[in-house]
């Protein structure tokens, strides 16, 4: 009998607010350590907490994205999660726990082996992030950081004569920079469906603007639940995965513990709860604390804040400014521009693809080529894409306008060029060599769609090969090909194929 | 000058008779005199001077408010840059304030000196000011007696002469039982009036400041400079400023005042209860009409005080870890044992007491039973005084069941201690503002208070009625034996 896996996520998405979720410091990534630990971020006496109004407003475009008003609670609650840590200045963490902002919401998502499919969100909350530790060789690496560069320059906390390799350091910049925490339900059933539904939360944050997705510096973080249970049995006892700082690692680190899960329940065995770390290098998860150890948080509401009240015309203000999102587009290319579902959904992979998909539209004739929205996305997802892959650059910053891609496409559809032609049109545009007709002109790319020059180079092939046409007319189908591509070569590859195997058909057929 | 009232003060500096300058070096003359008393725990001359010099030169330009050139004492729980802050804890004995607090801003906008720092619990807790690290405040009316506690520095500075006016802070009767204790004049105003922003928080949902004095026009005064929005503390409340001193003097014919027949029982001191009846009949002949309410919820106001402000405590005084200011132990093994070392000598045993209490019913499985129980009797308390103002204007009744106690009478027994709050902080619990005002003597000489809560935002009606009050008697204007003009 099978296994099957169940899979949760819960992710950090940094929002993309200037200044931090409690205090006016900046929340700009990179800077010198502790350069941007305000009074508020390292917790001095006396000092308090106040909302940053654009981190909610974000939070409330993220539930409008996901389900809309009714997600949106009008009063949710800032609570106090207590823990000791240095790199937690307060000795707690502001987060929202009982009233989170959002409470349910979906994310759409195409699984490998269930196609559409709809994953539910439990809540999103807002929270702050804690500062960065660090250890030993790490602190010797920033020997000039000590705390007592911050706010309080009479208490120096490093005593010269130590070694600073036996010390621990803490960059507060991170501290207090604002995070939307989501919570997906299990609804995940493979690693496959659990990348996907982080690629399509990824691609959603950065369509509505609220966060820049940046991984590898942290703006985008996830963490995996994963249990596994035999079909149509309850939940099985999960472990959460720490540390998936990748979509690559995300899909091995759940296959290795989902591997790792069933091994222990067929030897007869019970999974035990506990928070795991992947390590990428050896491509294992590695427990770090199981649940016995697990800290009890003592939450409850900061007395420092008030409830979180949101008007309903404050939502409807933001509702104003968000975008079409990816599933509406999606359905709305393949309904009113039919494309194919499969090509819509690569084209609404993220806001920049389909902004410049639209935009190329724009410069289509549509009335004359119906099939110009399927031909241009294909190109866009296709040859272009690779292009900017290569180069590493994204759709906003391609060299390739939108409007040139347009013009390129409809060279093929109005049969000025063939489609193997256009390839290298596009090269030169990306090399640019500047617009696709001075290239196709320079190039000597145009083909000869004079149906009257065709025929007659049709009549002089016919003539001068008898045999041919004979044995085609014995009913040898190859003798047609070879046909064509006489013409072909008479013409310098420049006649239109369709055009050729029209009029030679008909010759052939008198 | 040591006993004149801030109008008289501010008329003199204005007049030219005497200079900021020189009325600082008199108080701090005073406060060297009585230092036996230990209610300062930060002089330093040289800072307080130069404000006043600064003063002068603002009120040689015309450019003088109402409080400019007047030295003030403030507790040592607000943040003053370049002070020493400490807060009455070992923990802090080290930080000098890096910025100032909303109130001292205030305070040094309207041109106020800053003449010190006064002794107080540690962090605020404690009924009695034993609780500090810097050893406990002496009463000015009796020197083996504590002043009351937690603001009880600010207290004794007043009722001694050693500055003209001060602050405290006020979480569950912490200004106005010290000034009871000590004869002085102390007002909790609103929750949400005085900006906590910079006053190191103990409850937050129960911290308020406010100032204590000799009179209830001089509270005006200092309420006047207080008061104030502040953007940096989301429960600070925005409304148009209001001028205390408005209606010190309309007539008091028609007030309707609440006694509270829970307030008079069992627990409350004969003497006390004596005065305060005295003080009640001299309402009457004032014009004001006495109607008997029932606060039945108030009994439970100590035990729901004593799960909610410890709850809050214990979150707050977590950032005091020895990780990036203040007091850290040496000679630890690992991080969890310099946590354990650093808080278990920075912080006194109250402290340490009330982080455990506040630890342990917010622990899981406790939560619902005690700290959401407390919530709810907190609503109860304060539903308790909005039917208590449908029948009357202000409630007044004892401010604490006894005079002032010997130092170390009940510091062995904490709920003996934590009884002392049972008046005060049904009026924290529900936000409402409080004060106490002297109203004659009890056992041992010892001064009464007297507590007036108003419904909020009535403190010029409160006020009102305690100048009318102290226009009619002297109670406010006795000075402790031995305490010199």
């Amino acid at each position: 009998m099978n296994w099957e896996i169940v899979i949760g996520l819960e992710t950090h998405a940094q929002l993309s607010t200037a200044s931090k979720m409690f205090s006016g410091a900046s929340t700009a990534f990179g800077a010198e350590p502790n350069t941007q630990a305000s009074a508020v971020d390292i917790a001095l006496p006396g000092v308090l907490p106040v909302v940053n109004k654009g981190a909610v407003e974000r939070a409330i475009r993220f539930g409008l994205a996901v389900g809309g008003e009714k997600v949106i609670n009008r009063r949710s609650v800032f609570a106090r999660k207590n823990y000791f840590y240095p790199d937690l200045p307060k000795g707690y963490q502001i987060s929202q726990f009982e009233l989170p902002i959002v409470k349910g919401g979906e994310i759409p998502i195409v699984s490998p082996s269930r196609g559409e499919i709809r994953i539910r969100l439990t809540r999103a909350h807002l929270e702050e992030d804690a500062g960065k530790s660090f250890h030993g060789e790490a602190f010797s690496a920033v020997p000039d950081y000590a705390v007592a560069d911050l706010a309080v320059p009479d208490v120096p906390v490093v005593d010269e004569s130590r070694d600073l390799r036996e010390l621990s350091a803490i960059d507060f910049n991170r501290a207090g920079v604002p995070l939307l925490e989501i919570v997906s339900e299990p609804d995940m059933r493979s690693a496959e469906e659990a990348v996907a539904y982080a690629k399509a939360l990824h691609s959603l944050v950065r369509w509505i603007d609220i966060c820049d997705g940046n991984m590898q510096e942290g703006s985008f973080r996830c963490d995996a639940n994963v249990s596994v249970r035999r079909p149509g049995e309850p939940l099985g006892t999960r472990c959460e995965i720490k540390n998936l700082n990748s979509f690559r690692f995300m899909e091995r680190a759940i296959e290795f513990e989902a591997k790792r899960q069933i091994e222990i329940l067929e030897g007869g065995g019970k999974v035990v709860q506990e928070t795991r770390l992947y390590d990428s290098d050896r491509d294992e998860t590695r427990s770090l604390r199981v649940k016995e150890e697990a800290h009890d948080y003592r939450y409850f509401p900061d007395p420092d804040l008030l409830p979180l009240e949101v008007s309903d015309e404050w939502i409807e203000e933001i509702k104003a400014t968000m975008p079409e999102l990816p599933e509406a587009k999606r359905k709305r290319y393949v309904s009113t521009l039919k494309i194919s579902p499969a090509t819509a959904l690569q084209v609404t992979a993220s806001h920049d693809k389909s902004e410049f998909f639209e935009r190329s539209l724009g410069a289509a004739d549509l009335g004359m080529f119906p099939t110009a929205p399927q031909d241009i996305a294909l190109t866009i997802v296709g040859d272009l894409a690779g292009f900017l892959n290569e180069a590493g650059l994204d759709f906003a910053e391609s060299p390739v306008t939108p409007e040139q891609l347009a013009r390129l496409r409809t060279r093929v559809l109005d049969g000025s060029i063939s489609g193997k032609s256009a390839k290298e049109v596009l090269s030169e545009m990306w090399a640019g060599k500047g617009d696709p007709d001075a290239i196709i002109a320079a190039k000597g790319l145009k083909q000869i769609s004079d149906s009257g020059a065709i025929e007659r180079i049709v009549d002089e092939v016919l003539a001068a090969n008898a045999k041919q046409v004979e044995d085609f007319r014995a009913g040898k189908e190859k003798a047609f090909n070879s046909l064509v591509g006489r013409v072909m070569k008479a013409t310098g590859g420049k006649a239109n194929p369709a055009q050729v195997n029209e009029i030679l058909k008909r010759k052939l057929a008198s | 000058m040591l006993n004149a009232s801030l109008k008289e003060l501010s008329a003199a500096l204005a007049q030219g008779k005497i200079s900021s300058v020189e009325l600082t070096k008199l108080f701090l003359d005073r406060i060297q005199k009585m230092g036996a008393l230990n209610a300062f725990i930060t002089v330093d001359a040289e800072k307080s001077l130069a404000q006043a010099g600064a003063a002068d030169e603002r009120i040689a330009k015309g450019d003088a408010k109402p409080l400019t050139g007047i030295p003030v004492a403030h507790k040592d729980i607000f943040v003053a840059k370049d002070w020493l802050t400490t807060c009455g804890s070992k923990i802090l004995s080290n930080f000098v304030g890096p910025y100032d607090a909303h109130v001292i801003e205030r305070f040094n906008a309207a041109g106020a000196v800053l003449l010190g720092k006064t002794n107080m619990d540690e962090f605020a807790m404690g009924s009695s000011s034993e609780n500090s690290f810097y050893g406990p405040v002496r009463n000015p009316w009796s020197r083996d007696c504590v002043p009351g506690g937690s603001s009880g520095g600010s207290a004794a500075v007043i009722a001694a002469r050693m500055a003209p006016a001060a602050t405290g802070t006020d979480t569950g009767g912490s200004i106005r039982q010290p000034a009871a204790l000590s004869g002085v004049s102390g007002l909790k105003p609103t929750y949400g009036l005085v900006s906590r922003y910079g006053m190191i928080a103990f409850a937050s949902s129960l911290d308020q400041g406010g100032p204590i004095a000799k009179s209830a026009e001089d509270l005006a005064l200092l309420l006047n400079v207080m008061v104030g929005f502040d953007a940096r503390d989301s429960t600070s409340i925005e409304r148009p400023a209001e001028d205390y001193t408005l209606d010190l003097d309309k007539p008091l014919s028609g007030l309707r005042i609440g006694v509270p027949k829970e307030h008079f029982g069992e627990g409350l001191s004969g003497d006390v209860g004596k005065a305060v009846e005295a003080a009640l009949a001299q309402f009457e002949k004032l014009g004001a009409k006495r109607v008997s309410i029932s606060l039945p919820s108030s009994g439970l106001s100590v035990p729901a005080y004593y799960v909610i402000a410890p709850a809050e405590a214990s979150s707050n005084l977590s950032r005091f870890d020895g990780v990036r200011y203040g007091y850290r132990a040496s000679g630890y093994r690992d991080l969890a044992d310099m946590y354990r070392k650093t808080r278990a000598e920075g912080f006194g045993a109250e402290v340490r007491r009330r982080i455990l209490i506040g630890t342990y019913v917010l622990s899981h499985g406790y939560y619902d039973a005690y700290y959401l129980k407390a919530q709810k009797i907190r609503r109860l308390i304060a539903q308790d005084f909005v039917e208590a103002f449908k029948q009357c204007d202000l409630v007044i009744g004892p401010t604490s069941p006894t005079v002032a106690f010997r130092i170390g009478a009940k510091a062995a027994d904490p709920v003996k201690m934590y009884l002392n709050d049972i008046y005060t902080t049904p009026a924290n619990l529900a936000g409402l503002p409080a004060m106490s005002i002297p109203c004659g003597f009890g056992n041992g000489k010892l001064p009464v208070g007297l507590h007036i809560t108003g419904n909020y935002f009535a403190e010029a009606r409160m006020l009102n009625a305690a100048h009318q009050y102290q226009k009619a008697t002297d109670w406010h204007a006795r000075r402790p034996a031995g305490i010199e003009p």
